[in-house]
C-alpha cells in the first residue's frame, strides 16, 4: 500500500531507536533587503519552476500571503511547484486552480480543510499530499528530509532590520511557533508584513535568518484566527462528554498542583476547560503550565492563577495574543520545543493531561483525525499524534453517535493517531479504557463512572445507527499520513465522485 | 420516587435519540406546548417508531399528551405514564377509562400510570380531589400557564406561585404521591436553578421538571438527600431495629421521641439515597 521509497510505521516509540542529525541552520548572508513586492523576490532569489515555498498558518483563515504567493506563481506560469504551509484553510480556495493546471504539484502540511482539501480528495494534486504532525513537521525540516527552499514569514510587524513578530500593529495574529523550522532551515527567508515599527515589543523573528523585507498594504485578518472555535459548546451532548472528562480526571486524582494540561480549541475542549477551572478551583489547586493551541479559556484559568505558566505555539483569539503580549509567563513556544520527537524534553512530554477530538475511533483505538467518514480530507493531525504519545493521560472525546453515524467503528476510514497512544475514549453513553492501560483500569475499578469496554460502546453505538456500509474509494493514492518519526502510518485515496 | 423529569419535544429526531444519557428518572415525551400545531402527526408517527426501534431502560417514559385521542396512536407497552395537562376530575376520570380500555387493547402487562398538570386556579384550588383519582402517582405544576390565568409575571424569587407550590405539595403528600415542581425556565442560569430548588424543596417538593438536559443534574443532585439526613436515617433505622428486638414499642433517639413519621421519612430517605 505505501509508495516506494517510504518507511512504514512501526510503533509510536520506534523513534527511540533512531539517530537523528540535523542539517545546519541558515543564517542571512547580509542584512535583510526591503523588496518592494512579492513579484520582485521572485525575481530578486529567483523563484523558479520545482521550488519548495512554506508558510505558517497563525492567521489561519484569515492569512492573505499565502494567496498572494500563490497568484504570483500563476502570473509567471511556474510548474511543478511544492507548498508547505503549516496548514491549508477554506480562505486557501484560489490555489485550487493551480494544483488543477499542474502548477502546484506536492503539498506538505498539517491540516487541510475547504475547497483545497475537496480538490485534493478528488485527484487533482498530480504527486502527493503528506500529512505531517506539528513536531513532525519540524523535525522534517531539521533533517532535511522537508528541504525548503523559501520560507515566507507573515509578520503583523517588522522593523526595518528584519526583526519581526505577530503581536504589534494592526492585524496581530500571535505567536509564530510553527515558523521556527523555516525560519532557521529554508535557503531563502522573507518577513512580510504590513506594519513597520521602529521598537518591536518583542523580537520574535530574528533578523539574524531573515533575507528580505516586503511590505504589504494587509497581511492578514486577526478575526481570522478565531474560525469559530473559541465558544463553549451549548450542545448538552458535548457538555456531557465535557463533564464526564473532567470526573474521570478527577477520579484520577490527577487534579493536583503542578498539573499540566493542554486541550485544543473545539467548542468541547473549551467546555472541558471550563468544568476543569470549576474543579480546580474548588480544590484550591495551581497547575504548572498549559500548553498548545491558546485560547481565552486558558487565558482566563491562567490570570486566576490556576496556571503558573502558559507555552503557546498558536493563539485562537485575540484574548491570547493579549496574554502573550502582555504577561512575561505567556511563552511562545516553537514547533520543535512543543513536539518534535528528538527534542528532549520537548513540552509536550511534560504534559500530565492532553484531552483530544477524534472524527473516528477503532476498536483498537486508533484514532482518525484526516477524513471524514466518506474518506473526504478534513483535517489532519496537527499536534495529535505528538501531544497523544508525549502526554502521560490521552484522552479522546467523542460523540459516539451523532448524524446517525457511528463514531466508534470497528474500521476507521484513515489512521491518523495509533492507538497505542490513546489511553481513554469518553462518550456520551459510556467511557472505554485502553487495555493497555490497566493501571488506570485497576484506579478506576471500584469507580462509579460508567466505564465499559469498546467493544460495549461500538454495540451500543450500531445498536443504534446499523452497521455502516463500507465506503468505496478509488485505488490511487493521494496523499500520505506521515506520523512524527517519518514514517508513514496510513494513505489517503482519491474518493469517488 | 422521581427526582428529575426532562421535557423532550416528540418531534425532534436528534433530541429523542439521547434522551437516556442524561440520567434523568423520567422523560415526558412532549406532544401538546413543545410541539407546534402543524408538527402534531408528524411527532406522534416519530414517537411511534423511536419506541419500536430504541428500548429505554432504567428510565421512566412519560407522554404529555396534546388530546386523549393521541394516545390510540402512540399506545404501546413501553409506556409507563402519561401526563395531562390541564388535568381536572372529570378529564382524570375520562382518562382513566381510555386507559383501561387501550390496556386491554393492548394486553398490556403492566398500568400506565398518569400525572396531573396543575395550571389552572381552579385545579390549584381542587388538587386534592385531583390527587385523589385512580392512576395519579404525581402532581406537576405548571406555572407558566397559571401566571397566565392568574395575570401575574413570573419572578426569580416565585412568591406569585408560593400558594400554589404549597397547595399541590399539601395535596400529593396527603395521597403520598410526587409533588413535582415547575420548571426553572431560564435554561442558562445554574445559581438562579439551585436557589429556585432549594426554595421548593424546603416548601415540600420532591421533583422538579426540566426544560434543558443541563439542568437535570443539577436537580438530581439537590433532590438527593443529604450525608446528615441518610446518616441520621441510619441511626433511625438501626435504633429502630434495636427496639424491634427488645420489644419496645416507643424509643428515642439523641432524646428525642421517634414516632412512625420520622420511621416512615428515614425509609423514604434511604429509598432516595438508594436512586
Amino acid at each position: 500500500m505505501i509508495p516506494d521509497g517510504y518507511k512504514p510505521f512501526i510503533s509510536d516509540d520506534h523513534f527511540k531507536k533512531e539517530s537523528y542529525k540535523k542539517i545546519e541552520k541558515i543564517y542571512a548572508k547580509k542584512e535583510a533587503s526591503l523588496l518592494a513586492s512579492i513579484s520582485a523576490a521572485f525575481d530578486e532569489i529567483p523563484i523558479t519552476d520545482g521550488m519548495t515555498l512554506s508558510f505558517h498558518h497563525h492567521y489561519r483563515n484569515g492569512d492573505l500571503l499565502l494567496n498572494m504567493v500563490v497568484e504570483e506563481i500563476k502570473k509567471r506560469n511556474l510548474k511543478h511547484m511544492k507548498l508547505a504551509p503549516s496548514s491549508i484553510f477554506p480562505v486557501h480556495k484560489p490555489l485550487v486552480e493551480l494544483i488543477k493546471n499542474k502548477q502546484v504539484t506536492s503539498i506538505f502540511t498539517n491540516y487541510i480543510s475547504g475547497d483545497v482539501a475537496d480538490s485534493i480528495s478528488k485527484g487533482h494534486l498530480k504527486d502527493l499530499l503528506i500529512m505531517d504532525t506539528h513536531g513532525g513537521r519540524a523535525r522534517a525540516i531539521e533533517t532535511g528530509d522537508l528541504s525548503i527552499d523559501v520560507a515566507f514569514i507573515a509578520a503583523s510587524a517588522a522593523d526595518q532590520k528584519g526583526n519581526a513578530n505577530g503581536i504589534d500593529g494592526p492585524n496581530p495574529c500571535g505567536p509564530l511557533g510553527y515558523i521556527y523550522p523555516d525560519l532557521y532551515y529554508a535557503k531563502h527567508k522573507i518577513v512580510v508584513t504590513d506594519t513597520f515599527i521602529d521598537k518591536l515589543s518583542s523580537n520574535d523573528i530574528d533578523s539574524a535568518f531573515v533575507d528580505y523585507i516586503i511590505k504589504v498594504s494587509q497581511i492578514g485578518l486577526s478575526t481570522g484566527i478565531e474560525s469559530g472555535t473559541t465558544q463553549m459548546t451549548k450542545d448538552p451532548v458535548q457538555l456531557k462528554i465535557a463533564k464526564d472528562t473532567v470526573k474521570l480526571i478527577k477520579a484520577l486524582n490527577l487534579i493536583k498542583n503542578g498539573m499540566s494540561f493542554q486541550t485544543g480549541a473545539g467548542s468541547t475542549s473549551i467546555a472541558v476547560s471550563h468544568f476543569l477551572k470549576e474543579e480546580m478551583i474548588a480544590q484550591k489547586v495551581q497547575g504548572s503550565f498549559a500548553s498548545g493551541g491558546i485560547t481565552k479559556s486558558l487565558v482566563n484559568m491562567f490570570e486566576h492563577h490556576l496556571f503558573q505558566e502558559l507555552h503557546d505555539v498558536q493563539s485562537f483569539d485575540l484574548d491570547a495574543v493579549m496574554s502573550y503580549k502582555n504577561n512575561k509567563h505567556h511563552h511562545l513556544m516553537d514547533a520543535s520545543k512543543y513536539a518534535n520527537p528528538f527534542y528532549k524534553n520537548n513540552i509536550a512530554s511534560q504534559l500530565d493531561i492532553v484531552v483530544l477530538g477524534a472524527t473516528e475511533v477503532d476498536l483498537d483505538f486508533n484514532v482518525n483525525v484526516t477524513t471524514s467518514s466518506t474518506h473526504k480530507l478534513m483535517g489532519g493531525s496537527g499536534g495529535h499524534s505528538d501531544t497523544a504519545y508525549e502526554s502521560k493521560l490521552t484522552i479522546i472525546t467523542t460523540n459516539l453517535v451523532k448524524s446517525r453515524i457511528p463514531f466508534i467503528k470497528e474500521h476507521i476510514e484513515t489512521v491518523s493517531t495509533p492507538g497505542t497512544s490513546v489511553d481513554v475514549v469518553v462518550t456520551e453513553r459510556g467511557i472505554a479504557i485502553n487495555p493497555l492501560r490497566t493501571d488506570i483500569l485497576d484506579h478506576l475499578k471500584d469507580s462509579s463512572l460508567n466505564i465499559l469496554p469498546i467493544k460495549t460502546l461500538y454495540q451500543k453505538a450500531v445498536s443504534l445507527t446499523s452497521i455502516p456500509k463500507q465506503i468505496e474509494h478509488k485505488d490511487r493514492i493521494v496523499g500520505l499520513i506521515r506520523y512524527r518519526d517519518g514514517s508513514i502510518i496510513d494513505v489517503i485515496y482519491e474518493v469517488k465522485s | 420516587m422521581r427526582k428529575s423529569l426532562l421535557f423532550i419535544p416528540a418531534n425532534h429526531p436528534g433530541m429523542l435519540q439521547n434522551v437516556d444519557i442524561f440520567e434523568a428518572d423520567s422523560v415526558i415525551f412532549d406532544l401538546e406546548d413543545g410541539v407546534a400545531l402543524t408538527e402534531k402527526d408528524a411527532a406522534k408517527d416519530l414517537l411511534v417508531s423511536f419506541f419500536q426501534h430504541f428500548h429505554l431502560k432504567d428510565v421512566e417514559k412519560i407522554i404529555r399528551i396534546h388530546e386523549i385521542h393521541d394516545l390510540d396512536i402512540i399506545m404501546s407497552h413501553h409506556i409507563d405514564t402519561i401526563c395531562l395537562p390541564k388535568a381536572d376530575v372529570s378529564s382524570l376520570k375520562l382518562l382513566d377509562k381510555k386507559l383501561s380500555a387501550l390496556e386491554k387493547k393492548h394486553k398490556l402487562d403492566h398500568q400506565i400510570n398518569i400525572i396531573a398538570l396543575i395550571e389552572t386556579p381552579e385545579s390549584i384550588l381542587n388538587a386534592l380531589e385531583i390527587a385523589k383519582q385512580p392512576r395519579v402517582n404525581g402532581l406537576l405544576l405548571g406555572a407558566e400557564d397559571l401566571a397566565t390565568y392568574l395575570g401575574v409575571k413570573r419572578t426569580l424569587s416565585g412568591i406569585e406561585i408560593e400558594f400554589a407550590r404549597n397547595m399541590v405539595i399539601y395535596a400529593a403528600k396527603a395521597v403520598g404521591i410526587d409533588a413535582i415542581d415547575t420548571p426553572f425556565t431560564d435554561t442558562t442560569d445554574l445559581s438562579g436553578l439551585t436557589k429556585d430548588i432549594e426554595h421548593a424543596k424546603a416548601l415540600g417538593m420532591n421533583a422538579k421538571a426540566c426544560i434543558h438536559p443541563n439542568q437535570i443534574e443539577t436537580v438530581n443532585h439537590l433532590f438527593k438527600p443529604s450525608k446528615e439526613d441518610i446518616l441520621y436515617a441510619q441511626k433511625i433505622l438501626l435504633a429502630k431495629q434495636q427496639a424491634d428486638a427488645q420489644g419496645l414499642g416507643a424509643f428515642s433517639v439523641d432524646g428525642k421521641m421517634v414516632d412512625k413519621p420520622i420511621i416512615d421519612r428515614a425509609i423514604h430517605i434511604i429509598n432516595a439515597s438508594k436512586e
